[in-house]
C-alpha cells in the first residue's frame, strides 16, 4: 500500500518535472526539474528492488546536474533566467510526432499480451548482477570499459584549446591559420 | 504499480524527452532531452525486469548500459560544446549549420 502511493507519488513527480523541464525561463530551474525527474526515476527502480543500481542513478544524477549546471554557467547567455527565454524551433512538428510517439508507445503498452512473469526475483539482485556482469555479461562489461576509455580519449581531444602555434606553426609565419574548422582570426 | 503503468511512465518520460531534444536550440537543452529519454529508458527496463524475467539479470545489464550511456553522452555533449564554443562562440544548434555542408 505504502509502495503505491509512493509510487504514484514519485511517477508523477518524474513526468511532472520533465514537461517542466522544457517550460522553465531559466536554466537552473530546468537543471534542478531535470534532477527531480530523473531522481524519480531513480526512486522508482529502488521501488522495483533495483536498490544498487537506483543508489547509482540517484548518486549519477546529482553529479551530472550539478558539472551540467556549471557548464551551463560557462556557455548559455541566461542561466539565471534573470530575462524570458525562448529558445525553440519546430515546436508545432515536434509537439505531433511526440503526441503520436506517445499515443502508439501507450496503445502498443496497453494491447500488448505481456508474459507472465517468470521465476522470482533473487534474494540478493546486487549479486546476481555482479556474476552476471562478470560471468556471461562480460562482454557488456569489457565493451563499457572500452566505451569509457575513448570517451576520456574523445573528450581530452575535443576540449583541448588549440594554440597560435597549433594553429600558425611554430613560428608563427603562416599566413593562414590551420584550423579543423575555417573562418578563425588571428587572435 | 503494474507493468502497464511503469511503462507508461517510461513512454511519457521519453516523450517529453524527445520532444525537448527536437525543439530546443541551445545544445545543453538539447542534451537535458536526451537525458530525459535515456531516463525513461531506465523505468522501461527496470518494469521489464521486475515484471517480466527477475531471475535473469538482463534488465540489470541494460540498466547499467543506460547509465553508461548517460555518462558518456554528457561527457561527448560537453566537449563538443566546448570545442563548438572555441571555434566559433556559439551554444545554438541553428548557428552550427555550416556543419551540415
Amino acid at each position: 500500500m505504502l509502495d503505491h502511493a509512493l509510487f504514484w507519488a514519485l511517477a508523477v513527480l518524474a513526468a511532472a518535472a520533465g514537461v517542466m523541464v522544457f517550460r522553465f525561463d531559466s536554466m537552473a530551474r530546468a537543471t534542478y526539474a531535470l534532477l527531480t525527474s530523473l531522481l524519480s526515476a531513480g526512486g522508482v527502480v529502488m521501488l522495483l528492488g533495483l536498490d544498487y543500481l537506483g543508489v547509482v542513478i540517484l548518486l549519477m544524477m546529482i553529479i551530472e546536474m550539478a558539472l551540467m549546471a556549471v557548464f551551463m554557467v560557462m556557455y548559455m547567455m541566461n542561466p539565471a533566467g534573470l530575462m524570458p527565454m525562448s529558445m525553440l524551433h519546430n515546436t508545432k512538428g515536434a509537439a505531433v510526432l511526440c503526441g503520436t510517439l506517445f499515443a502508439a508507445l501507450a496503445a502498443g503498452i496497453l494491447l500488448a499480451p505481456w508474459p507472465a512473469r517468470r521465476g522470482r526475483p533473487p534474494a540478493d539482485p546486487t549479486h546476481d548482477l555482479g556474476m552476471s556482469l562478470m560471468g556471461p555479461h562480460m562482454l557488456t562489461m569489457m565493451t563499457l570499459g572500452m566505451a569509457l576509455f575513448a570517451t576520456i580519449v574523445g573528450t581530452v581531444v575535443l576540449a583541448t584549446r588549440r594554440g597560435r602555434y597549433d594553429r600558425f606553426g611554430d613560428d608563427l609565419t603562416a599566413r593562414r591559420p590551420d584550423d579543423p574548422l575555417p573562418g578563425g582570426g588571428r587572435r | 504499480m503494474t507493468l502497464e503503468t511503469l511503462l507508461l511512465l517510461a513512454a511519457a518520460l521519453f516523450s517529453t524527452g524527445l520532444f525537448g531534444a527536437l525543439t530546443q536550440q541551445s545544445v545543453v537543452m538539447l542534451m537535458m532531452g536526451l537525458e530525459l529519454m535515456l531516463g525513461g529508458l531506465i523505468v522501461a527496463a527496470a518494469a521489464v525486469w521486475h515484471h517480466i524475467a527477475p531471475a535473469n539479470a538482463d534488465g540489470q545489464v541494460l540498466i547499467v548500459l543506460a547509465v553508461t550511456v548517460m555518462a558518456v553522452e554528457m561527457a561527448v555533449g560537453f566537449a563538443v560544446v566546448t570545442a563548438l564554443f572555441r571555434a566559433r562562440e556559439i551554444d545554438m544548434t541553428d548557428m552550427a549549420a555550416e556543419l551540415k555542408e
